[in-house]
């Protein structure tokens, strides 16, 4: 019980104090757990930040769901997780009952009207700095052209067409070129 | 049923999430837009304020949703659902099938996601750009203009312009300055 309490609390003060998500996150939960409370390894560490990557959802919580089944099985990966999510739970459904009547206020509508300019851009960045770590390779880039110039007809058309089609259609692409390396003269590797 | 589709529609977006929340916006907003549960303009603002808050993005936006929609119970289930298929998966190959993601088959498969999740998340991050430049009756937005401009000069300048590079906080503390001021001139 105590191991318990002690996994959701320490994923509920990471939970509190992580802003943006994502990577920024991986180093806090890496000295909370391996360095304070030596839950796991620096290994371990390594190995599911691998798997975050590779599975969908965000790191922190894959992370959490990791920690607390190390620790204790199921009832530990309940309590880890649910420490995790627990504060943005609350402090969202906090702001989600205020901010409409805030959206009221000329000056806070204005804000936002700035603030909305700025989101387009973060993301922009995030797939510019992607596109730097991405191996340099023709597949990946030629995945990653097809999928921008889908994605501007299906934007540009208003087509009804969803992002996972696209998605699944690129793991299938790279599977085949991987299992039959030669027959279209495509580089696997 | 609001709880049930909300369920549903959060279940899918929290499944098909690779690489973090960005890539999941064209499918989160095809969600949001097909049941009517928030505007393009809502959305952005909700990206913007889960940017600035505590805990990962993707969570934050199934909260707020659900609230909107259905209040706590909306709130609690939807972040359940977004939360759910992560949770399964890495319970499933911590327990059982942690070789599995070594496997060269499921290794090819994953190599030709990554690629194409940046195409996704870089054609959302244009579009929004280019949208956003439009006020929502189609009408072009100069004061919109100057202020992405602004924004895009000090952001991409990367410490060039000033010591440290922004933090996405810090950008958009200063987004919502230069917008307090630009609009009420």
């Amino acid at each position: 019980m105590k191991l318990l309490s002690d996994l959701f609390l320490t994923f509920t003060k990471i939970g509190l104090f992580t802003f943006g998500g994502g990577y920024a996150m991986v180093p806090v939960i890496e000295h909370a757990c391996v360095d304070q409370k030596q839950w796991i390894t620096h290994d371990d560490m390594m190995n599911i930040t691998v798997i975050a990557e590779s599975t969908p959802g965000p790191i922190a919580i894959n992370c959490a769901t990791f920690v607390g089944y190390r620790q204790k099985g199921l009832i530990g990966a309940i309590a880890a997780t649910l420490g995790i999510v627990l504060p943005s739970l609350m402090i969202i459904f906090l702001i989600a009952l205020l901010l409409d009547g805030f959206l009221e206020i000329t000056v806070i509508r204005n804000a936002f009207k700035g603030i909305k300019l700025a989101v387009g851009l973060l993301i922009l960045d995030a797939a510019l700095r992607m596109i730097k770590k991405m191996p340099k390779k023709p597949l990946p880039r030629l995945i990653m052209g097809g999928t921008a110039l889908m994605m501007t007809v299906i934007t540009f058309f208003s087509l009804r067409f969803s992002s996972v089609a696209l998605l699944l259609t690129a793991g299938l692409i790279s599977l085949l070129l991987y299992a039959f390396p030669k027959q279209k003269g495509g580089s696997a590797s | 049923m609001i709880l049930l589709q909300l369920l549903w529609g959060f279940f899918k977006v929290g499944c098909f999430s690779f690489g973090g929340a960005y890539a999941a916006i064209p499918l989160i907003r095809e969600v949001v837009l097909s049941y009517g549960w928030l505007s393009d303009e809502m959305l952005t603002y909700m990206i913007a304020v889960s940017e600035s808050t505590p805990g990962p993005i993707m969570v934050n936006l199934a909260t707020y949703v659900g609230t909107a929609e259905a209040g706590l119970a909306g709130a609690l289930t939807a972040t359940f659902a977004v939360v759910l298929p992560s949770f399964l998966l890495v319970l499933l190959l911590t327990a059982v099938l942690s070789r599995v993601i070594k496997n060269p088959y499921v290794q090819a498969v994953l190599r030709g996601l990554k690629p194409c999740m940046i195409g996704i998340i870089l054609v959302t991050g244009g579009r929004m750009i280019i949208q956003n430049l439009f006020e929502e009756s189609g009408t072009f937005d100069p004061r919109a203009l100057l202020i992405t401009a602004l924004l895009a000069c000090v952001y991409f300048s990367r410490g060039r312009l000033f010591k440290k590079s922004l933090s996405p906080i810090l950008l958009i503390v200063l987004a919502a300055l230069l917008g307090m001021i630009v609009y009420a001139l």
